[in-house]
């Protein structure tokens, strides 16, 4: 894909910003916009990789997968570059991993108007030092992401979303390899995948019920917890504040903010000079930090 | 120098810095072929000795490279310039392992098969599974990103870390990533791992534990040529298989292999693959059969499915072991680690024949076949006069032709000094602008692990170009 025309966009010197579908926030108001690539350039169903324009909608490029039977593990809506550039797993996390681990190579254009690519194109794709890592959840501050080379995975054969009144933890350890588990404080909801009989069997034996779909997520905010923090949230009280969490991975949404997380000043340092080194202006993304909630 | 070997006296104890010139001479390499040199090696027990060797140091101006167990292949703990050699192998416990939420905290040295065996009574192990696994360290393996056959399915190293403490380069202890899943900021901890000790020390490691596979089957195939085996793991993966391990071994390696072990191996075929599927029983019996039939359709001679466990870690022991059944061939190995797409396979394979031919060297195939993982052997007598010329350009050739069919430099063995000069077959100079500013953001000081992986500018151009202070 030629990369040329979206760098002299961006140029190197004025303050510009990235804007894809709008879903995660959009473009920074009152800056110069840009818009990355769209288009799917390769599906390489044999060796499970798909190159795209970071700006190709991620519901068109699951559309396209399914027909060779195969799906990138990034959560739904937007652009496929909102999704990496904020790096926010969907409630399948527990069985395909985090988004980070779904970006093998990408090519972004840095503040100097380069064009840079990070990662390597095979599945095993490091050598040197792990750049693609930094962009996944970057928000656009270190570059503006503009073609990548994603991991695919093949579609289960079966995949049940289930219901039961158990103890989330109790099924966690009963269950091999569950796609998901969500619990609301009452009832926990379980997506498995795999061959129809051992979904069946597994079922069975735990007494799941068969459910339409994951329960409504409460959208207004998003907690991150270690996984053991989640044993201390009790039931919920009638008329209490909902929650449904990602057993076994520790997001939680919520309907009330998260309390305010520390940050180690060595972190906050680190982060600050990675973005002086990349944007020593700061004219990617203007007034965006990695730290915004 | 000597007031650095008294300072660090002072700060750890006597005992745990060395200096005598036979004792420093068993660190002066890894695994690797490179040689280098160290004044000064001590053996910190806590996260604050080592933030104070660090900071005196910094202090003194010296660099220093961190070592593990010592097993990397690529240089990268070769001290040079008589770096001081900090050795994490004092650092080996087992911290905390909470089984409910499958997490464990170690220190760098604890060694990777032990961190599995010591959770296995709960059902659980470590996933990352490099063949040094009985001896390589969980710091050296989130130095080096490693990976191991198992990674097919579940990933390398990065994978299986959620957070490490580190002492970074300027001296403070830090928390990178963190036990819950979306830590604020960049993820600085996927950054630090692969980072081969240039970013910092890892102290202490915090890894995610993988639950043991309800069922297994191991099974090993055989064939008359290479390309029918490499041909029959792309078709594996093209049938929407990502097997636990798919690994694949030449004639001439299964021969030295069935001489070592005597497991009843095909000494006869071209190549054999060993395919490991696991789940639950009706997934894992329907992956058999279509495994099974792709094989036949691709020509499989025979296919031995292990009956029992002991049939099962006997034909891993084949792959395990390889590397030292090959020193009853040739008292010398060089082993590579390139990876290319899985579809370029057979291609890239008759061109490491080819290479090897040309070059008048031995050369076996044992690697991960499943992520296009090669790791050719150059099997070789360093006492042969300019033997050693003929491995390195053999190998700079193996690196060229798995570049060009579109693949990367290593796998898992890490960059180190080995592939340093290589980097720019790979990256242009904007990439290797944008890692070097990734290591001058961890890196102030330029005293961690200096010279390794990114190229010096001036030698970019020069392929054959041995660090200065390194002898191989």
């Amino acid at each position: 894909m030629d990369l040329s025309h979206f760098a002299q966009k961006i140029g190197s010197n004025d303050p510009v910003t990235i804007v894809g579908l709008g879903t995660r926030g959009g473009a920074v108001p009152g800056v110069r916009t840009v818009s990355a690539p769209v288009g799917i350039e390769l599906i390489d169903a044999e060796d499970m990789v798909v190159v795209c324009g970071a700006a190709t909608a991620v519901g068109d490029l699951q559309g396209a997968l399914a027909q060779v039977g195969q799906f990138v593990a990034l959560p739904d809506g937007g652009t496929v570059g909102g999704a990496l550039a904020l790096g926010r797993s969907s409630v399948r996390r527990l069985g395909d991993g985090p988004v980070r681990e779904t970006l093998l190579q990408a090519r972004f254009v840095g503040a100097q108007g380069q064009i840079v690519t990070a990662g390597g194109p095979t599945v095993k794709n490091v050598s040197g030092f792990d750049l693609c890592k930094l962009l996944v959840g970057s928000r656009g501050t270190l570059g503006f992401i503009a073609e990548v080379r994603l991991r695919t995975r093949p579609i289960a054969a079966t995949s049940q979303w289930f219901s039961s009144t158990a103890n989330p933890w109790q099924l966690q350890a009963a269950l091999y390899r569950p796609v998901s588990i969500l619990w609301n404080g009452e009832t926990t909801w379980v997506l498995l995948e795999g061959h129809r009989a051992d979904v069946a069997g597994q079922a069975t034996q735990l007494g799941l019920v068969d459910a339409p779909g994951p329960p409504p997520l409460p959208t207004a905010h998003r907690w991150s917890l270690p996984p053991q923090q989640l044993l201390s949230m009790t039931t919920s009280l009638p008329g209490a504040p909902g929650f449904v969490a990602e057993i076994g991975v520790g997001i939680v949404h919520h309907s009330l903010p998260e309390s305010p997380r520390d940050v180690i000043a060595g972190v906050q340092r680190l982060n600050q000079r990675l973005k002086d080194h990349f944007d020593p202006t700061g004219r990617l993304n203007p007034g965006v930090s990695a730290f915004d909630v | 120098m000597n007031g650095l070997a008294d300072d660090l006296c002072r700060a750890l104890s006597p005992d745990r810095v060395r200096v005598s010139a036979a004792e420093l001479s068993l660190y002066r390499r890894d695994a690797s072929n490179f040689d280098g040199q160290t004044s000064v090696v001590c053996f910190p027990l806590s996260a604050a000795e080592v933030q104070a060797v660090v900071q005196l140091c910094i202090r003194h101006g010296v660099p220093y490279v961190a070592r593990g167990s010592g097993t990397g292949l690529a240089g990268g703990a070769t001290p040079l310039d008589g770096a001081v050699v900090i050795s994490l192998a004092k650092m080996n416990r087992i911290i905390s392992v909470d089984a409910e939420t499958q997490r464990a905290w170690v220190e760098p040295g604890v060694l990777n098969l032990d961190l599995s065996r010591s959770v296995a009574h709960l059902g659980l192990h470590f996933a990352p599974d490099p063949s040094s696994q009985q001896s390589c360290s969980i710091g050296g393996n989130v130095a080096n990103n490693a990976g191991g056959p198992h990674c097919l399915a579940d990933g390398v190293t990065t994978a299986h870390v959620m957070a490490v403490q580190v002492v970074l380069p300027e001296g403070d202890i830090v928390v990178l990533g963190g036990e819950d899943p979306e830590p604020n900021g960049l993820d600085l901890r996927g950054a630090f791992i692969g980072s081969e000790g240039m970013f910092g020390i890892a102290t202490k490691i915090c890894v995610r534990l993988t639950q043991n596979a309800p069922g297994v089957r191991t099974m090993l195939l055989d064939f008359e040529t290479v390309d029918a085996g490499a041909q029959t793991v792309s078709a594996i993966i093209a049938d929407g298989m990502v097997p636990a391990a798919l690994e694949m071994m030449d004639a001439l390696c299964t021969r030295a292999v069935e001489d070592y072990i005597h497991a009843g191996l095909p000494i006869d075929a071209a190549a054999i693959l060993l395919v490991e599927v696991t789940g639950l029983m009706h997934g894992l019996e329907d992956e058999v059969d279509r495994i099974v039939a792709i094989g036949k359709a691709h020509g499989a001679r025979t296919v031995r499915i292990a009956q029992d466990e002991a049939e099962r870690a006997l034909l891993w022991k084949g792959r395990k072991t390889a590397f030292g059944a090959i020193a009853r061939i040739k008292p010398n190995y060089y082993l590579h680690d390139t990876v290319v797409p899985r579809r370029a396979l057979p291609s890239v394979l008759r061109q490491v024949y080819e290479i090897a031919q040309q070059h008048d060297l031995l050369v076996m195939n044992v690697f991960h076949a499943g992520d296009g993982n090669l790791h050719p052997l150059l099997v070789f007598d360093k006492r042969e006069p300019g033997v050693m010329e003929r491995v390195h350009a053999a190998g700079a050739a193996i690196v060229a032709a798995s570049i060009a069919a579109g693949g990367v430099l290593s796998g898992e063995h890490g960059i180190g000094l080995e592939k340093r000069d290589f980097m720019p077959l790979m990256f242009g100079p904007a990439d290797l602008a944008a890692q070097a500013l990734m290591r001058a953001a961890f890196d102030p000081t330029g005293l961690a692990n200096p010279t390794k992986v990114l190229p010096s500018p001036a030698g970019c151009g020069d392929l054959q170009h041995v660090p200065e202070g390194a002898w191989i």
